[in-house]
């Protein structure tokens, strides 16, 4: 019996997709089976960033409608023997085609299957996210370091503290740009934690890889030599329930001037 | 025998008082109280208006009760109900004034978009985050940092105060009176044990928190002692 994971934000473009997908992909190479569930029925996204958008049959709306079976219209990843598939999102409906119950039985029956069920929720609070939330079992909240992130991860998090049968939500700061946090344009990494004061398991720097990753349909979780992907690898381990230190971020100014400068001791 | 007088006036130094007999029936004692003062109308057409006080002793009135005395005494005298007393209260009465001296605790974080709302006072073990709001009809004390909204003495009580270990609400609100924070917020400033109170010209202020000893002497409820 697999274990039900959303991964919600409130904000749009904190980067749910790429969490859920790389988190997942993580997880396949640490040798389990994976279901990736997109439910942002209408603006799918999950297969543009996993590859897979051309293999699609049939739909998670088809599913829930019974006009195929489950194993039908799961998308197989073919870099990973076994181990990884994607539950596509329609495109040519919307949110309310599905209810909230029925996506509880849809992921308790995808839970018979797999390891880990990665549900990738929409942005906002409506219809979208009450279904992506109904069958989860755990909860990832995305934010980034911006004050308007923060403020919907708040919101999204009180949501789902009222939310029987999930645990309490897990965070994971995303895009951190060390030279903003050290200069201290940007929120650090503690003042996040410490105002949403829920359990960190995860930050992630801001990296271009991601991005041109992304845009190749090939989640940066494959590519080992990348920050972004360790820091992906790492929640993965955490989730398992490894102990993984947090990442070290850029503490120093890489320019030749302070370089010279610590060499003589200044700094 | 004489029957015992349902209505006595008393005149004391703060004025005079009505002192109605708690024993006998609503309506006897409204006939009395007709006949007293018309009978004893020594008429001083052009003296001004004089407050009283009514004394019921141990009889429950209802709102039209309470009406329909008033009126009765104002029409006979040149005499205005000042306040009607009684030792008595309803069951309703005395769980709402026992609610309002409570002090209700509560231990969570209060996010954005949640609105706690409690009767009495309410103590907060967490913080307020921006986009929260926090409501009591009595005090509000915040153990953690205040950072969104909280409205004390909203049922109209200006003696209510706010207290948190770090103040940095985006907005107080204390009976009828609001203030905001400043729109460039003054980061160096030292936020920490602070207290809000209305002022004598009605503005919310904000303070150390050890002014409220003197300015709201009430809050101790602790009795004896040393």
């Amino acid at each position: 019996m697999g274990e039900a994971i959303v991964i919600t934000s409130g904000k749009g473009g904190v980067g749910k997709t790429t969490t859920s997908a790389n988190i997942g992909t993580a997880l396949a190479l640490q040798g389990k089976r994976v279901c990736l569930v997109d439910t942002d029925i209408g603006l799918r996204n999950l297969d543009v960033v996993m590859g897979l958008e051309n293999r699609i049959i049939y739909d998670l709306v088809d599913v829930i409608q019974g006009r195929c079976k489950i194993h039908q219209a799961l998308v197989k990843d073919k870099r990973f023997e076994d181990k990884l598939y994607l539950l596509p999102a329609a495109q040519t409906t919307d949110k309310t085609a599905v209810e909230p119950e029925q996506m509880k039985e849809l992921i308790n029956n995808l839970k018979q299957d797999y390891d880990y069920i990665i549900i990738d929720c929409p942005a906002g609070i409506e219809q979208g996210y009450k279904n992506a939330i109904a069958g989860a079992d755990k909860a990832i909240v995305v934010t980034t370091p911006e004050v308007s992130a923060v403020r919907d991860a708040d919101r999204i998090i009180g949501l789902l503290e009222k939310e029987e049968g999930i645990e309490p939500p897990k965070l994971v700061i995303n895009r951190i740009r060390s030279h903003m946090m050290n200069s201290g344009d940007m929120l650090d990494v503690d003042e996040v934690t410490t105002h949403l004061s829920i359990d960190l398991i995860g930050i992630v720097a801001d990296d271009d890889e991601v991005i041109k990753a992304s845009n190749h349909g090939e989640p940066i979780a494959l590519n080992p030599n990348s920050k972004a992907s360790i820091a992906y690898r790492n929640i993965a381990r955490r989730i398992l329930g490894e102990s993984v230190p947090l990442q070290q971020l850029d503490k120093e100014d890489k320019g030749v001037f302070s370089r010279i400068k610590r060499l003589f001791g200044v700094k | 025998m004489k029957k015992t007088q349902n209505v006595t006036i008393k005149g004391t130094k703060d004025g005079l008082t009505l002192h109605l007999d708690d024993t006998c029936s609503y309506t006897e004692l409204k006939n009395e109280l007709d006949r007293k003062l018309s009978n004893s109308s020594r008429v001083q057409e052009e003296a001004k208006l004089l407050s009283v006080k009514v004394k019921v002793g141990n009889r429950y009135l209802s709102e039209e009760q309470k009406e329909e005395l008033r009126d009765l005494i104002r029409q006979k005298r040149n005499l205005i109900v000042e306040e009607i007393e009684t030792n008595v209260l309803t069951k309703e009465e005395a769980e709402r004034l026992k609610q309002e001296g409570e002090i209700v605790s509560i231990a969570r974080i209060i996010r954005s978009g949640q609105v706690v709302e409690v009767t009495g006072d309410l103590l907060l073990i967490g913080d307020v985050n921006p986009g929260g709001t926090v409501k009591a009809s009595g005090n509000i004390f915040i153990m953690g940092s205040l950072k969104g909204i909280a409205h004390a003495g909203c049922t109209g009580n200006d003696q209510a105060v706010i207290a948190a270990s770090v103040m940095k609400p985006s907005q107080l609100r204390i009976s009828e009176c609001i203030n905001r924070a400043p729109d460039q917020g003054t980061e160096e400033d030292d936020k920490v044990m602070e207290c809000a109170y209305i002022s004598e010209d009605r503005q919310i202020l904000v303070d150390r928190l050890q002014v409220l000893i003197k300015k709201r002497p009430n809050l101790t409820r602790f009795e004896g002692g040393r």
